[in-house]
């Protein structure tokens, strides 16, 4: 038997807390997760920051993407085989590409792509397509196997049902990590009923579509989306843990290129306050690497970058308030002046920070939207748009909410506030 | 603090208007790959690539009051034109001064359709390919554009003369 088809001679599974058991029979599927490149994602937390408020936020990029490709699994094997609008010979490319579409996220994802303007989704392309363990057991699939995952990753691959089941307003992706992450920081909001989507959903054309009778299964999951993001991913506290995380290698990269002498020479990050990552440097780093960095970097001779990580790693983080930047963007201007004249540099400790939303949009013929609608598929076969035939869905769409927020470092401005008239001002203007 | 939005608001007001989100999008797209400082993220979408965090930046700019957008009805579709207003010119006066070359970067660009600048900057996406595999590509993710052979040799003199004028080249 060829690779692409050999079956693993006993089924193989993991246990876990969101789906019960993630079934594995493909030998393709098993030696990709043993992989150096997917081992990984064991070290990258999937929501960087959020543990330090949500204490249970604990979990890895491996269990998502094991998450995300147990359900890919379950749609094409219970629900798409055997249909007309299914090619069978995609399943195992599916399959690859939901297990490996976080391939390329680095230590504490985002934080880190900012500072050193990263693109996780280039590094998942360049780690299946180069000289690593992944692209080898691929390979032995075809030759062309690891540019085609590349592409339904990247979104370039001709089928685009395949790509939708990965990346869409009502993929296999958010299904997973609104469920795992719900659990995991133990919060009431995030659960929606996964088993009735997965048996309405149907493959259509060029995108998965609903059957019109799970349109209410689909209106709970948009409303646990809109929650979770609010009430977790960008809760304030935990955006404040980033903002200093973010600080933190921020001076690290201007004291290295300033020529400051580190007491441990910072050899993990050197490719990338130089700009000359190769892959393997990439690899290489994960969240253990930084926070060793950050235990050392505490001890440092450089006052803001010691102050930054004992603040991270101890949790004395920033305090926040709320922000007009319509009306106080002067107002900057002058607690920037105010910092620097009471010593504080504002570059490190006076932050602003926005979180925005688009819970669910479509695409309005005429207008230049740019996100694939969710589609109902009626019982006569024809297609319509989730928010014509959803009051509740209506209600939200199109609709952004955005909240501004600025950081700074509180606990230090009241502790000498009665001996700095200068503390006590900043606060006065941060705190009304 | 707020750099990245007083860039886009001199971006449009060195500009002078922007015709149609898209192109809005295009524009700064390829300025930001002919390494102009733009920090947009961008990913590929229905129209080429696309940044979330720049259309986020753009309806921030407008309910801050220092972006003006203006819709207009075409008849088959709407567009959305956008001009810098008064506070937005003082605002825009916030971030560093804009690299020199930008200005003639940005007139080139303003004078080019949507739809070419589309193809330009999904060429621009795939950049890191040979030529025959970036033209491949495009027809892959723009196969109902039909973009001809002709157009596809425009713009790849078009991105040459951008690299050109910019210092990329």
């Amino acid at each position: 038997m060829d690779y692409k088809h050999e079956k693993l001679f006993e089924e193989k599974v993991f246990k876990d807390p969101v789906h019960r058991y993630i079934h594995v029979r493909d030998k393709v599927i098993w030696d990709v997760i043993g992989t150096r490149e997917f081992q990984r994602l064991r070290r990258i937390r999937q929501l960087g920051t959020t543990y330090l408020v949500f204490h249970g936020a604990e979990h890895s990029r491996f269990q998502h993407s094991l998450g995300v490709y147990e359900i890919v699994r379950r749609i094409i094997d219970d629900g798409f085989s055997g249909r007309t609008e299914w090619n069978d010979e995609e399943r195992l490319l599916t399959l690859c590409a939901a297990l490996l579409h976080d391939l390329g996220h680095g230590p504490f994802s985002h934080a880190f792509e900012k500072v050193f303007t990263l693109d996780h989704e280039k590094f998942t392309q360049e780690i299946l397509t180069g000289d690593t363990e992944v692209n080898e057991v691929l390979r032995r699939v075809s030759p062309d196997f690891p540019e085609k995952i590349a592409d339904v990753i990247g979104k370039t691959y001709p089928d685009k049902l395949v790509v939708s089941l990965i990346s869409s307003q009502i993929d296999a992706d958010r299904m997973d990590y609104l469920q795992r992450d719900a659990y995991y920081t133990g919060v009431s909001y995030g659960h929606f009923d996964m088993e009735r989507i997965l048996r309405v959903m149907r493959p259509a054309e060029e995108q998965v579509v609903i059957k019109f009778s799970g349109m209410h299964a689909v209106e709970d999951y948009i409303m646990s989306r809109y929650q979770m993001y609010w009430q977790v991913y960008f809760h304030p506290v935990s955006r404040s843990a980033e903002v200093i995380l973010m600080k933190i290698l921020h001076r690290a990269r201007h004291l290295h290129t300033s020529g400051y002498r580190f007491q441990h020479d910072p050899i993990p990050f050197k490719s990338f306050f130089e700009r000359t990552i190769e892959l393997e440097d990439y690899i290489s780093l994960d969240e253990s690497v930084l926070l060793t960095y950050f235990q050392w970097w505490r001890n440092e001779k450089d006052e803001i970058l010691s102050d930054l990580c004992d603040r991270f790693l101890n949790r004395r983080l920033f305090q926040y308030a709320e922000f007009d930047p319509a009306t106080e963007y002067r107002k900057i201007g002058e607690l920037e002046s105010l910092f620097k004249e009471a010593g504080i540099d504002p570059e490190y400790y006076l932050v602003t920070d926005s979180s925005s939303d688009l819970p669910y949009d479509f695409y309005r013929p005429g207008e230049e939207n740019e996100r694939v609608p969710i589609y109902l598929q009626t019982p006569n076969g024809e297609l319509r748009e989730l928010s014509r035939s959803s009051e509740i869905v209506d209600a939200i769409s199109g609709k952004r909410r955005t909240d501004h927020k600025i950081y700074f470092p509180e606990d230090r401005l009241a502790a000498n506030r009665d001996d700095n008239p200068l503390y006590d001002k900043i606060l006065r203007m941060l705190k009304g | 603090m707020l750099q990245e939005h007083a860039r886009i608001v001199q971006f449009i007001a060195m500009a002078n208007e922007v015709n149609g989100r898209k192109k809005l999008q295009k524009m700064i797209y390829i300025a930001k790959k002919m390494d102009f400082p733009f920090a947009e993220k961008y990913e590929l979408h229905m129209y080429g690539p696309y940044s979330e965090e720049l259309t986020l930046r753009v309806e921030e700019l407008c309910e801050m009051g220092f972006l003006d957008e203006r819709c207009e009805d075409k008849g088959s579709y709407v567009q959305y034109s956008y001009n810098v207003t008064e506070e937005g010119e003082r605002f825009g006066e916030m971030a560093e001064t804009p690299h020199e070359k930008l200005g003639d970067c940005i007139s080139r660009l303003s004078g080019k359709s949507s739809r070419f600048l589309e193809l330009v900057s999904t060429l621009l996406y795939f950049d890191y390919l040979p030529k025959d595999e970036q033209i491949a590509k495009v027809h892959i993710v723009k196969n109902k554009l039909n973009f001809t052979e002709d157009e596809m040799n425009e713009a790849f003199a078009f991105i040459a003369e951008l690299q050109t004028c910019s210092g990329v080249a």
